[in-house]
């Protein structure tokens, strides 16, 4: 055996040939990519992180209710906590690792700053129900946050308190339905179009509504005239995405909204994609009624591996008076007053009630604030700019590969749609969907784009890049994209396999919901 | 602008690649008259960081923060003591900057704490299964409502008068559009709960019958009697912890017959935060499994047979089932499920249930001592880290006095209960391990001073 002497890395590969299997590991780790068992396997009951003094002696008061069986609670060390952790990070795909196109998401970056500014101790260290006096920085935050919520989308109110957007849909349509009821207007039937997310039906169906579908013109845009056929006494309110879920403006929307007005009835409109139009247009100026607004995809509040989301909710001034507690008012003094259950009868006797104990999502609207006052007026016009920008200039560096079925409908706004369909480009290869492009994207790198919805186009892909994306990251991930494609139109088995980099093989879903195993049990022999 | 990459070179050549000529084209469907020519007049522009961090920084200074002197604020939120790495670790870009898991290949990390959660939070409530969380303690409240509605296919639900009034009142607005009848009354100030009253009024219409433990006045009943006696007429109990470190001592619903246990999972990992985000528990029996709302993380295997997890269950949620969905929550509180679970894995069995004798005790040590001053009177006989008194006039007053001595004393009932002019004397004192000894010999002075 020779000494390398150099200090340089010595000529790898004693022959060995690329292809052969990789070598299996007697821990399961290949390098830094760790496995890490449940916390249930390594921790045990009497292990602690924490050092809780010893509490003074006393005659128990807890009324007999002690427990005495184990829970059943593993605990670590402050180390193998910290390593724990971290090691699961390192198994999931985040935007600080790099583009993350999910359509309909809005995943853009998330500036430090505004976790700063949610920790400092006066936002995150005050209680709900401190007196009002105590906490009137607190209420500043969300009127301003409140002020520039409305100016931005031309509404006359907005209501602070919703949880998440499909919350936001329900102060919505709770909104409308109390006004309705208001002048003893009783109507049943909410019109939501066939390419909706989810949540716009589900919610509808929940406040009691029956639920029925628009079509969809060929251009992937509401069809009007079969909108406003079905207007009548029985229509409550209508709810559209805008823009749309296939990425483009409804442009007829202001038309849309006279008709539904004129016939009585409200428009809801789901803000989920306002990312493409702050600072462009103001949905209040196209007859919007009610809207809500995903701090967590429009103004950066990250979005946690799932939430919390918030979904503050803007209203018209037909709504305004039904608007739920609690909120916040300015006195002439410049002071706040908290609008609750204990002030509301001569302020705001008409609202619909309380949808959630204490008052929204504060720390949320810490961070969309910071967010908001360093874009300013300006800079948020040139968030939709350039996150327009972006997709567009994806969807014109893939439409000669994949199929666009709306490429003919104008430009697109905050996301580009794939389909999976030929139309003339040459289709995927007998046997390969959408999945296995999806798949071949994680081996490349990337977070797949949102797969199969819409649901109005067959195979969907539906890329939103965002504006916080550099070119150079878009010709990166392009450069990506088509070779997957490439390999899916050209039959790669391997891409079949995909992913094959990635923390995981493919997961088999259908075994989890047959057989859901879904909190650990200690194995059997084990026991 | 820091945060947006592209320059002006960028963006000419972008617009030449489209084939339009200005970013202005790329809006043309949207109607002249609701264009925008420029940015929103009377609207600040862009700010650098300091100024943001200014701006900020002052009106957070407009508040008196709990850690500033002595608080004994609870009523459904708690101030406990976070351990720094919990926050240092939510903050790993990874799990901060992460989606939902929909691709699961690269989320097994959050995938496989969202089952580690699940597995906490069954056992810490005494139940089957648990789900990936909701919103908070309120909405996780009335989805279980709505869920006994779907199980047994009747309209009424019982709410005991010791449930949270603001989950009472979210209970009450859905209602309203549900259609759900809701028998309620506001709590009086006795020593015993309305457990007696709850079982008369139980009727083959009764759907649930809804509990808070400890309840909002701080006592701690045996849920058993009521369990069995809720079963024996077909309706279900959910039970409602708001203070969850109190399973640390006090026994588990679920282990006394609750059907459905729903909490706020705040006071561990999350923070005071002027109340939210939080972070909704949801626990249930196996056989209602397929009626629960929300996510759910399920174990499974790989091409390789290697153990993964994944979300499962998905044809309950609105994204598959849409107007048939069991709810139409489309998130859960991902981030504050793992402070949660991670201070929980922090603490182990030993340590909550060190934290939780140590919060009764020093809880213990104030009740005595408050009900041994002139004027007031402690309710309860039973409690976990929080208890009533009942002063001698509107304890609103007595709240706003000490807040200008600079101690938060607790949370008063008239703010609770406004239209209740007969309980209006309830002050609920919340004592957590936070509390030290010159923050009691405040209140007590400071009390002593106001009700003097």
């Amino acid at each position: 055996m020779t000494i390398n002497q150099s200090g340089w890395r010595p000529e790898s590969g004693a022959g060995l040939p690329l292809d052969t299997a990789l070598p299996a590991t007697a821990t399961g780790n290949r390098g830094l990519m760790l496995e890490e068992p449940l916390i249930f396997e390594i921790g045990s009951a009497d292990r602690s992180g924490v050092d809780i003094e010893a509490a003074p002696a006393i005659a128990s008061r807890l009324g007999g209710l002690e427990r005495s069986e184990a829970i059943g609670l593993p605990g670590l060390s402050e180390q193998e906590t910290v390593r724990h952790y971290t090691r699961l990070s390192r198994q999931n795909y985040a935007i600080d690792l790099g583009l993350f196109p999910l359509g309909s998401c809005t995943m853009k970056h998330n500036p430090r700053l505004n976790e700063k500014v949610a920790r400092l101790p006066g936002f995150a260290d005050i209680h709900p129900l401190q007196p009002v006096a105590t906490v009137q920085g607190a209420l500043a935050v969300i009127h301003e946050l409140g002020e520039w919520l409305k100016a931005l989308t031309g509404m006359a109110a907005v209501a602070m308190s919703p949880k998440a957007g499909a919350h936001g849909e329900l102060c919505g349509l709770l909104s409308i339905r109390a006004a309705l009821e208001a002048r003893g207007d009783a109507r049943r039937v909410i019109l939501v179009p066939e390419s909706a997310h989810g949540t716009n039906p589900a919610t509808a169906a929940f406040c009691g509504y029956a639920v029925e579908d628009i079509p969809a013109t060929p251009d992937g845009r509401v069809d009007v005239a079969a909108l406003t056929a079905r207007l009548g006494p029985d229509v409550a309110a209508v709810m559209i995405t805008n823009p749309n879920t296939c990425g483009l403006f409804e442009r007829d929307l202001k038309t849309i909204a006279d008709a539904v007005h004129a016939a009585g009835a409200f428009v809801y409109c789901d803000g989920a994609n306002f990312n493409a139009i702050v600072g462009r247009v103001r949905p209040g100026d196209l007859g919007v009624d009610a809207m809500h607004i995903n701090l967590h995809k429009t103004f950066s509040t990250p979005h946690g591996g799932g939430g919390p989301g918030s979904g503050p909710v803007v209203l018209s001034e037909a709504l305004a008076p039904f608007a739920p507690l609690p909120f916040v008012e300015k006195r002439e003094d410049g002071s706040f007053l908290l609008v609750e259950e204990e002030t509301a009868g001569e302020h705001h006797g008409r609202s619909f009630g309380r949808m959630v104990a204490f008052h929204g999502q504060m720390g949320m609207f810490t961070r969309a604030l910071a967010y908001i006052l360093s874009h300013g007026a300006d800079g948020l016009r040139q968030v939709a700019d350039d996150a327009v920008l972006n997709a567009n200039y994806v969807l014109r560096s893939l439409d000669d590969l994949l199929d666009a079925p709306f490429g003919a409908s104008g430009p697109c706004m905050h996301e580009a749609l794939f389909s999976d369909a030929d139309h003339g480009r040459g289709g995927l290869a007998e046997g390969f969907t959408t999945l296995d492009i999806a798949k071949g994207l994680i081996d490349e790198g990337y977070h797949p784009m949102t797969v199969y919805f819409p649901l109005v186009v067959h195979g969907a892909m539906l890329v939103e890049p965002t504006e916080t994306e550099s070119k150079a990251a878009l010709d990166q991930f392009i450069m990506a994209l088509r070779s997957v494609a490439e390999r899916a139109k050209a039959g790669d088995p391997l891409l079949k396999g995909a992913p094959w980099h990635a923390p995981r093989r493919r997961l088999d879903e259908t075994l989890a919901a047959r057989k859901p195993v879904l909190t650990w049990e200690k194995p059997a022999a084990a026991q | 602008m820091r945060y947006l990459p592209l320059t002006d070179a960028d963006r000419q050549a972008m617009l030449d690649r489209i084939g339009v000529a200005t970013i202005d084209d790329l809006f043309s469907d949207v109607p002249a008259a609701a264009r925008l020519d420029g940015p929103i007049e009377g609207l600040p522009g862009h700010a650098g960081e300091l100024a943001v961090e200014r701006h900020m920084a002052a009106l957070a200074r407009r508040n008196m923060a709990a850690g500033d002197g002595p608080f004994f604020l609870g009523a459904g939120a708690y101030r406990h003591h976070v351990p720094a790495s919990v926050d240092h670790l939510i903050q790993r870009g990874e799990f901060l900057t992460a989606y939902t898991p929909y691709q699961p290949e690269i989320a097994q990390g959050t995938l496989q704490i969202l089952f580690e959660f699940q597995t906490q939070v069954a056992r810490l409530l005494g139940c089957d299964v648990a789900n990936a969380s909701m919103y908070d303690g309120s909405t996780a409240c009335w989805e279980a409502i709505g869920m006994a509605r779907r199980i047994t296919r009747r309209g009424k639900a019982l709410l005991s008068s010791g449930l949270h009034p603001h989950y009472v009142s979210v209970a009450r607005t859905m209602a309203t559009f549900t259609g759900d009848e809701l028998v309620h009354r506001a709590p009086s100030l006795d020593v015993a709960g309305d457990g007696e009253d709850l079982i008369a009024a139980l009727d083959a219409d009764t759907s649930c019958v809804v509990v808070q433990y400890p309840d909002i006045l701080g006592r701690i009943n045996d849920l058993s009697v009521l369990a069995e006696k809720a079963h024996e007429i077909g309706a279900l109990l959910i039970a409602v912890v708001t203070e969850p470190v109190a399973l640390g001592a006090c026994r588990a619903p679920g282990e006394m017959g609750a059907d459905i246990v729903v909490g706020e999972g705040q006071s561990l990992g999350v923070g005071l935060q002027f109340g939210g985000p939080y972070l909704g528990l949801f626990a249930t029996r196996q056989k209602y499994l397929r009626q629960m709302p929300g996510r759910l993380c399920g174990e499974t295997v790989d091409a390789e047979g290697k153990r993964g997890f994944v979300l499962t269950l998905s044809t309950r949620e609105q994204h598959i089932r849409r107007e048939k969905a069991t709810s139409n929550i489309c998130t859960n509180s991902g981030l504050c499920a793992l402070a949660f679970s991670i201070h929980l894995t922090l603490l182990g069995e030993k340590g909550l249930r060190d934290l939780a004798l140590l919060n009764h005790a020093r809880a213990a040590q104030v009740a005595e001592r408050l009900a041994a001053l002139p004027g007031i009177r402690l309710l309860n006989h039973s409690f976990f880290n929080e208890f009533t008194i009942v002063l001698e006039k509107d304890a609103r007053q007595v709240v706003r006095d000490l807040a200008d001595r600079g101690v938060l004393a607790g949370v008063s009932l008239g703010r609770l209960y406004p239209d209740e002019a007969n309980i209006a004397r309830g002050l609920v004192v919340a004592v957590t391990e936070t509390v030290t000894d010159e923050d009691i010999d405040a209140l007590v002075s400071g009390l002593k001073e106001v009700l003097a």
